[in-house]
């Protein structure tokens, strides 16, 4: 129950057993933050990073967000990966318009956040000119670990049940990771 | 009692058929690319097949218009965005011929061996993919798991796993790192390992076999009229690989087999594209190994030609000479200058006959820039393979095409 | 390569070839528009030629909104490329078309391939081909108003399908010659609306 410690909880001890108060919605957002059906729309070159998201290495499933559905009225989680053309966007307004309630959006790279470099008459600039998004993740694709860096963005909101639109941002790397990662790519390099 | 029906015809009795309408796509767990089916059914029969592409239209032509030469590469990877490498070199190699210049001998080999790492990305995920809509998920991984492995060792050369933007007009942006050798050596037979363990999950099975052989069937003519190229032509029996019918780069050195199928159904382009990453993983050892025989400091060992009007200077020159700023300064802002003129460009990427014909009226931007993707034409002909077939069957059909929506649709 | 398409191509059809070369290698014929058809054909079914592979199907727009009428004569140059895969030749079939009404025979009948080409070209360029069995837009949607590749038709405009919602920022246009820093872009004065 460490999670929901920071959620206005009061615990209440006494005996050994002892039981917390929150507020309704608190513990919602708790229960729902790691049971997230997805409903990935991968139209571009961001879907090729998706799959090495959800393939082994990275394997999204370790963060509750694995079951992909692919009925719109199942999923929770609307990942808009890649690039939304003009033709695209009444088809991707519709599935959003389809799923039910609650449901989130993530922008995954930079074409579905702002349509990056394809500033011309196809595509549309960012897809949160068609529906809302909550969290934005750049990179053109961005890496499978910045992919799990949003998603647990995402997951750190609905705990909050914060809707405010967010980007995700660099954070820096603590003392020492560097070598560390360094030596663990040593070790899995070896025949 | 009688039965009511006596007095009837059998075919009478028969619910009217008349064929029903059903929309598949543009997003469709099945349609992995961006793609809208219009199918008339009859019963699970497929009468008459509709296939609208044009959902990831992004504008490559008209953007590749707008900028310098050198712009185009980042637009070019992501055409078709599984073998990014591939079409780096495909471009680079189009301005060279319009400009008329060679690589030196090391630049060469090195843009076979990343290139030839890209077709076995391509491979491993488009077999992948045929494996999953069939079902079988586990093969689907494993090539993932491998890709992966070269995903590192391009990153490596790179600094980027999918979009590279590495290959540059005149050579490439940094020569090979230490690590290329003995990265790539260590990663060859495992790759080779992982697709020998994929083959063994699926080619002795029932379903996968079944669902397989004689679907989607491509005639030779059929194919050679609709310009598919590529596993998909090859698979149709055809012996047209533009590695070996114009060698270009050091291909033309390197001993390899261009494999061809027979009956060019989904089975068959399985197999071609299987067989074709040995005989990449073939060609990358020899380019390894005739890079090492470059002698250091010679006129070959060097990924880049020389002439300042086309190469950037190293940085440190750009900051600590006037001559270096200025090249610099004029590459950056004006462009390369190529002649006037218009040629096109081909090469062998990931799906088939990459061709980019660039038209030049002098300066430093593309007047026009043409991409013949590849699998533009092997989508087109997916028509006549889904034809008069079953419903269920459009899907590992599809697959087996390698749709890749950037290159399609551009 | 070998320039025997080309002296086969003067030999059938004399002064309806207007022009040919071989820049860098690469065997051009440029054809009357009347007989864009025939050559084709020929092309395809002489046994010399024997070009029975389709390449490639497409169009060049020739024409400078800056300097140029936009009705010029030869404003289009519509090509197609196709290749022998038993003698190994290739030849590229180029055929220009007037700025006003551009149309052509489509070559559908020779190679069956073009159909999405020709398709594509209708849609960028706005070139009608004769003959064709379904001349629909294919790569943008049938809203769409104009011809994208027409260097008349300004990068940026976009015709949205959908309704932009509100409070979301507009990008800013790219640069002009005359402010700050255009990368050498080739903008048109009208993409700052």
């Amino acid at each position: 129950m460490a999670d929901v410690t920071h959620l206005e909880t009061r615990t209440l001890g006494g005996g050994e057993s002892g039981f917390a108060t929150t507020k309704f919605e608190a513990l919602l957002g708790w229960a729902r933050k790691y049971s997230l059906f997805q409903y990935p729309f991968a139209t571009a070159c961001c879907g090729m990073e998706f799959f090495s998201t959800a393939s082994p290495r990275y394997d999204i499933a370790r963060f509750g967000a694995e079951a992909p559905r692919f009925s719109p009225r199942q999923s929770d989680v609307l990942w808009v990966v890649g690039t939304i053309s003009q033709r695209q966007a009444p088809v991707l307004r519709r599935v959003y318009e389809q799923m039910t309630e609650p449901k989130w959006v993530i922008a995954f790279g930079t074409c579905a956040s702002c349509g990056g470099f394809y500033d011309n008459y196809a595509t549309v600039p960012g897809i949160d000119k068609i529906i809302p998004v909550d969290v934005f993740i750049p990179g053109c694709p961005p890496r499978p670990e910045a992919v799990l860096d949003g998603l647990m963005l995402l997951q750190d909101k609905i705990g909050r049940c914060d809707r405010t639109p967010e980007t995700l941002k660099n954070t820096a790397l603590p003392d020492g990771a560097e070598e560390a990662l360094e030596k663990l790519y040593q070790i899995r390099m070896k025949p | 009692m009688e039965p009511v029906d006596l007095d009837f015809e059998e075919a009478d009795l028969e619910l009217p058929s008349e064929p029903m309408t059903l929309l598949m796509g543009p997003s469709h767990p099945a349609m992995h690319g961006t793609i809208r089916m219009v199918l008339k059914l009859d019963g699970e029969t497929v009468q008459d097949v509709d296939i609208q592409p044009g959902y990831l239209h992004r504008g490559f032509e008209k953007m590749s218009e707008r900028g310098t030469w050198s712009q185009v590469f980042p637009y070019t990877d992501r055409l078709n965005y599984v073998s990014p490498l591939l079409n780096n070199v495909g471009y680079a190699l189009a301005v060279e011929k319009l400009l008329g210049i060679e690589v030196p001998r090391k630049g060469q080999l090195f843009r076979v061996i990343l290139g030839e790492m890209s077709r076995i990305a391509d491979h491993l995920t488009g077999n992948g993919a045929i494996a999953m809509e069939l079902g079988a998920f586990t093969p689907f991984l494993w090539f993932l798991k491998a890709r992966e492995w070269i995903y590192e060792a391009c990153e490596e050369q790179t600094g980027a796993r999918l979009t590279h933007s590495f290959f540059r007009i005149g050579g490439a942006a940094f020569p090979p790192t230490e690590k290329l050798q003995s990265q790539i050596r260590s990663i060859l037979p495992r790759v080779l390992e992982v697709i020998a363990e994929g083959e063994s999950l699926l080619l002795k099975n029932r379903i996968f076999l079944d669902r397989t052989q004689g679907v989607g069937i491509l005639t030779k003519e059929h194919a050679l009229g609709m310009g598919a190229s590529g596993p998909v032509l090859r698979s149709a029996g055809i012996d047209y690989d533009v590695r070996k019918d114009k060698p270009y780069l050091t291909y033309g050195e390197c001993d390899f087999d261009v494999p061809v199928g027979e009956d060019g159904d989904t089975y068959d382009r399985f197999m071609v594209r299987s067989e074709e990453m040995r005989q990449s993983c073939r060609i990358i050892e020899q380019s390894l190994d005739l890079m090492k025989k470059i002698a250091p400091g010679s006129p070959e060992d060097a990924v880049s030609i020389t002439d300042p009007r086309i190469v950037l200077p190293p940085k440190e020159k750009v900051y600590s000479t006037i001559e270096g700023t200025i090249a610099h300064f004029k590459l950056i802002m004006e462009g390369i200058n190529v002649p006037p003129g218009e040629v096109y460009g081909y090469t062998e990427a990931g799906n088939g006959e990459l061709g980019f014909l660039l038209v030049s009226r002098g300066g430093g931007n593309p007047w026009r820039v043409r991409v013949r993707g590849p699998c533009f034409f092997s989508l087109q002909a997916a028509h006549d393979m889904i034809r008069g077939k079953m419903l269920a069957d459009i899907i590992p059909t599809f697959g087996s095409i390698n749709m890749i929506g950037g290159e399609c649709d551009r | 390569m070998s320039k025997l398409i080309l002296e086969r191509l003067k030999a059938q059809f004399g002064d309806d070839i207007l022009a040919v070369s071989s820049f860098r290698g690469d065997d051009v014929a440029v054809v009357k528009p009347s007989r864009w058809l025939d050559v084709a054909r020929f092309v395809h079914d002489d046994p010399r030629c024997d070009c029975t592979y389709f390449v490639d199907l497409s169009a060049i727009d020739n024409c400078d909104p800056r300097t140029d009428e936009l009705d010029m004569d030869d404003r289009f140059e519509v090509y197609v490329i196709a290749y022998s895969v038993a003698k190994k030749h290739r030849v590229r079939l180029k055929t220009r078309l007037s700025g006003d009404e551009p149309r052509i025979a489509s070559v559908i009948p020779v190679w069956s391939g073009a159909n999405w080409m020709e398709r594509e070209v209708f849609d960028m360029f706005g070139v009608h081909f004769e003959g064709h069995p379904d001349e629909r837009r294919i790569l943008t949607y049938d809203e769409f108003k104009g011809h994208p590749l027409r260097k008349d038709y300004p990068a940026n405009r976009t015709q949205p399908l959908v309704e932009y919602r509100d409070g979301t920022f507009n990008k800013l246009g790219p640069f002009l010659q005359d402010e700050g820093m255009p990368l050498n872009r080739s903008v048109l004065p009208d993409e700052r609306q």
